[in-house]
């Protein structure tokens, strides 16, 4: 057996955030906390590098498998990547250094427990992303919110109580019918291998009820239009690196299962919810960007925003078509590198202004041109401007949907417009306009922390606008590979 | 009379409480050699129950009456071990209060004969004796700090319902002895066959009575104002340890003697169950006092032990079995931070007293924050996969709706451990509490919540453990 590569990235973050347990904890600049966490999710980052490179594409089949017995004849302990999974353990490594170099301005107290819960946020992510058996999968998505409840509830705003405990138990209601959905699985096909399952597949019978469970964990997680309640609130209360985290990563796992589970192993129930899915979808791709357009609080804005662009994320994964699932994944990568940083930006004025009502805000072009260089770079990315990825997945989702459902399409592109018109709205409300607030002359620009985990994310988000290629030639054969078998069992049963 | 070693547990304990007693008489301010010498007992009398009897599959002996096996054995070594621990964790606790007295553990011992007693017992007659036992020593324990207005009353109350139910018991198995001519649970097995309604009867009043002990929905009303009123070191080993023979005897009637009528029995301990989780989860949200919380906790967790139960499998019965388990090791880890809880000699009881905990006493809190997520059944803790096991077992048989409804409560439920957690780490902080504590107090705690956090490393150690237990 090779070196478990799977399993040290999921170990690392933890093993850094048993060592900061052990450091001392102070307030205020806590150097070593930050030192350690970072330099453990650097290390994780290079790790994940090198995963991709060494990372197969030409093959269809799942890599680096790691197999090893947990409960004896009942669960494995199994991990494993392929060309969808692989994408989004390099985006959690990526953003996760960028949320500890965050943490600078924003956390005030309890810097090292912050640290310790964001690392073992890492790994948990990192392995909902790698389970390749349903129970381990179940337990890395759930446990995923204690540290979240705790980094919302901790360090969160004023209202964060609520918003915590509205997280919570959203997340968990929709899960346990996951979990009952799960052991039925075991029940009926003996196994909760999801790649025994894959070849297996599951009798047509059962698959509406267990995808509907499915459904409910990954809806809430998504989320979709009318379980996204928690999502706007969650994102207010949160601390700049909560959101950041919640947004870029935390949303991504709904859209994996839906890929991985609802389209892998449920293509007759697939089939036949895929207009409840477009109806959902395009919902709130509409309603929630209406809703963001009368925002007055720039984080609840971006956070309505997210709605909408994980709308148009499951409106392609449920084309079922090349095209759309590859859109959906560009999409879903470049709204984690996107939100990431406009939240990082939101940040940035809040740890000066200490307010995120847009009219507290106005001319602050000529004060802070950096900032407001950055930050019209990903309002542009957020409304799909060409030439960054935003576009790239806009456009694939939709050219998949024309092919599958005129009108559809043609509301879900009424979406776009409206995308850019609160995002443009936002900006210039925010950025230009009249410089009324005399405080905000005070401002300074960006620090040299912050200019640096702009770029970072500048650079991809460019990068892959320009020249997706090395997102699709990874993902390409998996996806190809999931249409088929998707095509062969729904002929099969 | 060549099996008489396999008694040896019970026959040694038995020697060893009227030794204390005598030695109580006799030696003035002995307390603590008493105290002392009763955690020896316990821990040999549990050696000596490994010794003796864990290899044995199946033997009875006085004609039936008692029976020694797999389930038995560990059982009852779990007894020991969870009343050792309860007992071993409370010294502080009593000399605080001024009842560090030689009865105090001899109560504990002679209640822990009582549950032995029921754990073997394969004979209406022998149940019943040794439940009156324990429920004797009970009576005592719980109005033990007499001179609190709260302790006396909770004592009563129990005493007053528990004979109640009792009564109820006890008429149950003479309409059963009424039908089958016998009390051997052996006998009742082979006479009674499913045709005979009238049965049901019997079946009823001895489950109304068994789930009075367990405090099961509705017959719970006892358990909120006993748990409260108690010292709490009484209230520790009330959810410890009578919870594992109650449970013990609850397999042996459903599955021993009442096996051929699961048709007519099951309905009714899904209602249990459904009402024990459904209510716990509610009822808990609105407590202020930590025990009282505990006590609806109790109940709801019941609720899930009572829902393998109901299975008709030996999956479903060990699943329970690992439920009350992992149970116990969560609630002592729980009433070890209670008993940390102590400012100036007095202990505190109420959640708002754990308002900001987190900011005092850092570890303290952590430990809390694994227990009671994990008592809310959140991954990878080790509540998690009790509630996992249970439900595997509930599906295996396709009771949907069963299934669903215990998830749904879970939910309910995490909302009132969140609060605590919310209090503990969200609000502000109050003074500092004490910070020396007993070894064994830490000791427990941390070895607890070690394995509350860790459980998800070797699952299948416990799985081992019971699998072994095969009643049908």
């Amino acid at each position: 057996m090779n070196f478990p590569i799977l399993s040290s990235l999921i170990l690392l973050p933890t093993v850094g955030a048993l060592f900061l347990f052990f450091t001392k904890d102070k307030d205020g600049n806590n150097l070593t906390a930050k030192y350690v966490s970072l330099f453990t999710s650097i290390a994780n980052f290079l790790i994940s590098i090198y995963l991709w490179f060494s990372f197969d594409q030409t093959t269809s089949s799942f890599q680096f498998i790691e197999e090893r017995t947990w409960i004896e004849g009942f669960i494995n302990y199994k991990l494993g990547v392929d060309g969808i999974s692989i994408l989004f353990i390099i985006l959690t490594a990526f953003i996760t250094p960028l949320c500890i170099i965050s943490v600078n301005n924003s956390i005030k107290i309890r810097l090292r427990d912050f640290l310790i819960a964001i690392l073992i946020m890492e790994s948990f992510m990192i392995g909902v992303f790698c389970a390749l058996d349903l129970v381990v999968f179940y337990l890395f998505f759930e446990a995923g919110l204690i540290p979240m409840f705790l980094i919302i509830g901790i360090w969160g705003g004023p209202k964060r109580v609520y918003s915590a405990f509205k997280f919570f138990l959203y997340t968990l209601l929709g899960s346990v019918l996951m979990l009952v959905a799960i052991i039925s699985i075991y029940w009926i096909s003996g196994t909760t291998d999801v790649i025994k399952l894959y070849d297996l597949g599951i009798d047509a019978k059962y698959q509406n009820l267990l995808w509907l469970a499915f459904f409910s964990s990954f809806a809430v997680k998504t989320p979709m239009w009318p379980v996204h309640t928690w999502l706007p609130d969650a994102h207010v209360e949160a601390p700049t690196a909560g959101s950041v985290l919640l947004a870029a990563i935390l949303l991504k796992m709904a859209g994996y299962g839906f890929i991985r589970f609802s389209l892998g192993l449920f293509p007759v129930a697939s089939e036949v919810f895929t207009p409840l899915i477009y109806t959902l979808s395009v919902i709130a791709i509409i309603v929630t960007s209406l809703i963001a357009l009368m925002q007055v609080d720039m984080k609840k804005l971006i956070a309505y925003s997210s709605v909408a662009h994980m709308g148009f994320v499951t409106l392609g994964i449920f084309t079922i078509q090349q095209q759309g699932i590859e859109g959906s994944i560009i999409q879903m990568i470049s709204h984690g590198l996107v939100s990431a940083a406009l939240f990082l930006c939101v940040g940035v004025v809040y740890d000066r202004m200490h307010s995120r009502l847009i009219g507290s805000y106005g001319g602050i072009v000529t004060i802070i041109p950096k900032y407001s260089i950055l930050f019209m770079l990903f309002t542009l990315a957020a409304l799909g401007l060409p030439g960054t990825s935003g576009f790239i997945g806009e456009f694939l989702i939709l050219m998949a949907v024309f092919k599958d459902n005129f009108l559809v399409a043609v509301i879900a592109s009424l979406g776009v417009i409206l995308g850019a018109a609160y995002m443009l709205w936002l900006y210039k409300r925010v950025v230009f306009g009249k410089l009324i607030n005399s405080d905000l002359k005070k401002m300074v620009d960006l620090d040299r922390s912050e200019y640096f985990i702009l770029t970072c994310l500048a650079i991809p988000t460019l990068f892959f606008g320009f020249y997706p290629d090395p997102l699709i030639n990874t993902m390409e054969v998996s996806v190809n590979n999931l249409i088929d078998m998707y095509n062969l069992n729904l002929i099969k049963k | 009379m060549e099996n008489l070693n396999l008694i040896l547990p019970e026959v040694f304990i038995s020697l060893s409480i009227m030794f204390l007693l005598i030695l109580g008489v006799f030696i003035k301010n002995s307390s603590k050699l008493i105290f002392n010498a009763s955690l020896l007992i316990l821990l040999i009398t549990s050696v000596i129950t490994l010794n003796e009897t864990f290899t044995i599959n199946r033997i009875t002996l006085f004609k039936n009456s008692l029976v020694i096996d797999y389930m038995a054995s560990l059982m009852k070594i779990i007894t020991l071990l969870a009343a050792f621990l309860a007992l071993v964790i409370s010294s502080n606790y009593l000399k605080t209060f001024k009842i560090f007295k030689i009865e105090y553990p001899i109560l504990i011992l002679s209640s822990v004969l009582g549950m032995m007693v029921m754990i073997s017992s394969n004979d209406l007659m022998v149940f019943y004796m040794g439940l009156e036992l324990q429920s004797l020593a009970l009576y005592v324990l719980t109005t033990f700090n007499r001179d609190q207005l709260k302790s006396s009353e909770a004592g009563l109350k129990y005493f007053v319902l528990s004979a109640l139910s009792s009564g109820l018991l006890l008429y149950g198995c003479s309409l059963i002895y009424g039908f089958s001519g016998s009390t051997n649970f052996d006998i009742i097995s082979s006479q009674l066959n499913s045709n005979e309604y009238v049965l049901t009867f019997g079946i009823v009043f001895i489950l109304v009575g068994l789930a009075f002990k367990i405090s099961a929905v509705p017959f719970h009303m006892w358990a909120p104002d006993v748990y409260e009123g108690s010292p709490t070191s009484v209230t520790l080993f009330f959810t410890m340890v009578p919870k594992i023979a109650a449970l013990t005897v609850f397999i042996r009637f459903l599955y021993v003697p009442f096996l051929n009528l699961i048709d007519q029995w099951q309905m009714i301990i899904i209602f249990l169950s459904i009402a024990s989780m459904l209510f716990g989860a509610i009822a808990a949200i609105g407590q202020t006092n930590i025990k009282r919380l505990i006590a609806y906790s109790s109940i709801g967790h019941i609720g899930y032990t009572l829902a393998g139960l109901a299975t008709g499998s030996n999956e479903g019965i060990q699943s329970s079995i690992i439920y009350i388990l992992i149970y116990i090791i969560m609630n002592l880890a729980l009433f070890s931070c209670l008993l940390m809880l102590r400012r100036n000699n007095q202990y505190y009881e109420e959640i708002d007293d754990l308002s900001g905990l987190s900011k005092n006493h850092p570890l303290l809190s952590l430990s809390l924050l694994v227990i009671l997520f994990s008592l809310a059944g959140i991954p990878p803790l080790a509540g998690f996969f009790a509630k996992f096991y249970i439900f595997k077992g509930v599906i295996e048989q396709s009771m949907y709706f069963l299934a669903i409804t215990g998830l749904l409560s879970t939910v309910i439920a995490a909302f009132y451990y969140l609060r605590i957690i919310k209090i503990i780490y969200f609000d502000k902080e109050k003074e500092k509490y004490d910070d020396d504590h007993s070894l064994w107090l830490k000791f427990s705690l941390t070895f607890s919540t070690i394995l509350i956090l860790l459980y998800f490393i070797f699952p299948g150690q416990l799985i081992n453990v019971v699998s072994r237990i095969n009643i049908i």
